[in-house]
């Protein structure tokens, strides 16, 4: 395997997707840093894996990095304070997929001030990296939220030598991750060679989609004088088509590798990083202040002044809408995330948290969906998979209950990203049927694992 | 702020297609062998297009209503189903065996089977056939074109299946015998590659279904040409065979679809009495979609082997 990887000219071929409507109307547009809110609700769960306790009481004074919330889990990271001034109450809060969780409420004292106790890193081999990581509080910032050590702590028996850097930003409205590249690309640079050269990778693919001329020409300039000595990092332009963002698809255009079903990137030898991310990290190596704000982007038609907003985590969404200049029309659906694979919530009252890329809000006319009609068979959900499945053939096995033939159509790969949805004529409801058909597969295994231990 | 949002599950987008505009494509697809068939056949033709339509409509809000379900009409699916069946029938037929035409495609073939998606054969080929084998001399006699102009005495003519000397430039305009929409192969053709350019059939069927008819012609010693042009198979080609609910999902099933179905054609031509063979073929290959989509399902992303790398 030491033969030299050769860096992609172009794409490769990828199955399925979907052509969504672009609409990135703030792509041009300077991101703005949000003042201090009056107070900040910061949950203790803001990534997957174990929730954070609260390390801090009512009364407490905190400053801007100090850590509130932290558990001994490995899949899990410590969550900091965004604003100065004192703990109000920790309570428990909803957040955006309904559950309740504890929260921490600070109430800023409006001075921003850092906590004494940041400083650099010091970054000499990988166990120091994932230790820094750890304490930067960082977790995906594309949108699922998976703690950042937990991804750079690759097993050794598997053998990555691919870093790639997701910039395709496939969601319609979305720019954070644009923006962050335009204002921040030094960072997002000086991150992929320091992370290339600690974890030991041998080329790094940065795959924009060419929806984005700017951000390539601005990382290509910057890469130039790299890859004339070295020949390791190459930026490449994907089609703009949804879902090349998608970490299966992106990897299978970057590199031709397919993730066998059920692994993980590393399984085909890649280390996939959102771009925001790696941007992060670098400045946390040189600043260390961790992650307590995020570039949120706000849009939508019944937003006044879309624009992407630098927020502290734990500002609720109503200041943050009304930051940018409230809504122009009747709100009717609220979106954190994109339109295709974002959750809508029922007020504006939830708070942005580490792993929220955008906030959009909708009128009436975009927000009312369509009755569903009978499937006519059409295929194009078919066509529009980049999974390669079935969901034709996946709604039926879940409407009858049938949890083999669910199985037997791969329902587990499925990875819910809206384009057989999006491609349905009759506008039937795939990709809610499917996650009801994953829900009813494991209450099955959870019924079946009850079942062996009562014998 | 009012309370009342909209909450749902993602996607929040959809793209703006549905069903009844699928249709209407399919009807502006029909058009111009429509026009065909009046300029041919007579404005007669327009008259039994419209009965066809018409209890078709009827047929299906009734049947809905009786079965206590929402009304579908609206999708225009009966229309298509309608307007085909007429396309299928000869001019000069008693309206009255058209009407039970439409009651055997909308009553028994879809809406007893479960309405639109839900019938296993094409309705309209469906009905096509029963009206065949229950009136085989008015399904089977056909009129000269332009007969309206000659006066009463329509002479009727065989169709150049039978007859098997008619010019490709007659075939081609449709200037000869046949039923409504299947003589005029230009009109069918622009019909076909509208529905192409606005992505509502996929090429494959038709395509596969034409070349494999003429290979199949060809080994047969028949003239590939003259059987591609006459009788039905154009119109079944473009838009019977292709009909979403009746065809295969996947893509490698509507190539062996569209196989099965070009040589079913021109062995049922070749072999057996009936002059016509498409309806036949369709028909049956209708049947075999549920086990050509099983042997066809692709094989899901990641499923495969492990993929070794680069190619250097």
């Amino acid at each position: 395997m030491e033969s030299k990887l050769t860096l992609p000219k172009k794409p490769y071929r990828t199955y399925g997707g979907v052509h969504v409507p672009h609409r990135k109307y703030t792509a041009n547009k300077q991101s703005v840093e949000m003042p201090a809110p009056q107070f900040v609700t910061i949950s203790m769960s803001q990534h997957m894996g174990a929730p954070c306790t609260p390390t801090v009481k009512v009364g407490d004074t905190v400053k801007i990095g100090q850590v509130i919330g932290n558990s001994d889990a490995f899949v899990s990271a410590p969550i900091h304070a965004s604003v100065s001034g004192t703990v109000a109450k920790i309570d428990k809060v909803t957040v955006n997929d309904g559950t309740k969780v504890d929260a921490v409420v600070i109430e800023s004292d409006g001075k921003m001030e850092l906590y004494e106790g940041l400083k650099p890193p010091v970054i000499n081999n990988l166990s120091d990296l994932l230790k820094a990581t750890r304490e930067s509080g960082l977790v995906g910032l594309g949108g699922a939220g998976f703690p950042t050590h937990v991804k750079l702590n690759i097993p050794t028996d598997k053998n990555v030598d691919t870093l790639i850097i997701n910039v395709a930003e496939c969601e319609p409205y979305i720019t954070a991750d644009h923006r962050e590249v335009l204002e921040n690309s030094w960072h997002v640079m000086s991150g992929v060679y320091a992370l290339k050269e600690i974890l030991g990778l041998k080329r790094v693919i940065i795959g924009v989609e060419n929806n984005k001329p700017d951000a390539i020409k601005v990382l290509k300039s910057i890469a130039a004088h790299d890859e004339a000595k070295y020949n390791e990092v190459a930026i490449l332009p994907l089609k703009s088509s949804y879902p090349f963002g998608a970490e299966k698809v992106l990897i299978k255009a970057c590199t031709n590798r397919v993730v066998p079903m059920g692994k993980l990137p590393a399984d085909a030898g890649c280390l996939v990083m959102n771009v925001a991310s790696i941007a992060f990290l670098s400045e946390y190596m040189k600043t260390g202040i961790p992650l307590v704000k995020r570039r949120v982007t706000v849009d939508g038609d019944a937003i006044k002044n879309p624009m992407n907003v630098i927020v502290p985590v734990g500002t609720s969404v109503k200041e943050v809408i009304d930051f940018t200049g409230g809504y122009k029309a009747e709100p009717k659906k609220i979106i954190l995330g994109g339109p295709m694979m974002g959750s809508s919530v029922c007020d504006d009252s939830l708070f942005i948290a580490k792993q929220n890329n955008a906030v959009l809000v909708f009128s009436e006319k975009e927000a009312r969906l369509q009755e569903p009609t009978a499937c006519i068979r059409c295929g194009r959900c078919i066509d529009a998979c980049p999974m390669r499945l079935m969901p034709t053939k996946i709604c039926r096995a879940v409407n009858t209950k049938d949890i083999s033939a669910m199985l037997d159509s791969d329902i587990m790969n499925c990875m819910e990203c809206g384009c057989c949805a999006y491609a349905c004529p009759a506008h039937r409801h795939i990709v809610n049927n499917i996650r009801l058909g994953k829900q009813l597969i494991n209450a099955e295994k959870k019924r079946t694992i009850t079942l062996k231990e009562g014998k | 702020m009012d309370n009342k949002m909209y909450v749902s599950s993602s996607p929040h987008f959809r793209c703006n297609t549905s069903t009844t505009k699928i249709m209407l494509d399919v009807i502006i697809a029909l058009v111009p062998a429509v026009i065909a068939s009046v300029i041919f056949f007579g404005p007669y033709s327009l008259m039994l297009i419209g009965v066809c339509i018409a209890s078709c409509v009827i047929c299906e809000y009734i049947s809905r209503k009786i079965m206590k379900r929402d009304t579908t009409i609206g999708d225009l699916s009966a229309v298509v189903t309608g307007l085909l069946l007429a396309l299928n029938l000869p001019v000069n037929i008693n309206p009255l065996i058209a009407v039970f035409g439409s009651i055997v495609a909308i009553v028994v073939v879809k809406q007893m089977f479960g309405g639109i998606g839900m019938n296993f054969v094409n309705p309209a080929i469906a009905a096509r056939i029963v009206l065949l084998v229950s009136f085989p001399n008015a399904m089977m006699t056909w009129v000269e074109p332009f007969w309206y102009k000659a006066g009463v005495d329509a002479t009727t003519s065989a169709t150049p299946l039978v007859t098997g000397d008619v010019s490709y430039v007659n075939l081609l305009l449709g200037n000869h015998g046949g039923s409504l929409g299947e003589t005029c192969a230009v009109a069918l053709l622009l019909g076909g590659v509208y529905l192409v350019i606005r992505k509502v059939i996929s090429p494959i069927i038709p395509c596969v279904y034409i070349l494999s008819a003429g290979v199949m012609s060809l080994v047969l010693g028949q003239d590939p040409i003259y059987q591609i042009l006459s009788g039905g198979l154009l119109l079944g080609a473009i838009f019977m065979a292709t009909d979403y609910v009746t065809s295969p999902y996947t893509k490698w099933g509507k190539v062996i679809f569209a196989i099965g179905c070009g040589v079913l054609t021109i062995l049922l031509r070749t072999f057996s009495n009936m002059p016509e063979g498409v309806s036949f073929s369709i028909i049956l290959m209708n049947i075999l979609v549920p086990l050509i989509e099983m042997v066809t399902t692709p094989k899901a992303f990641g499923k495969a082997k492990k993929a070794k790398g680069d190619k250097k």
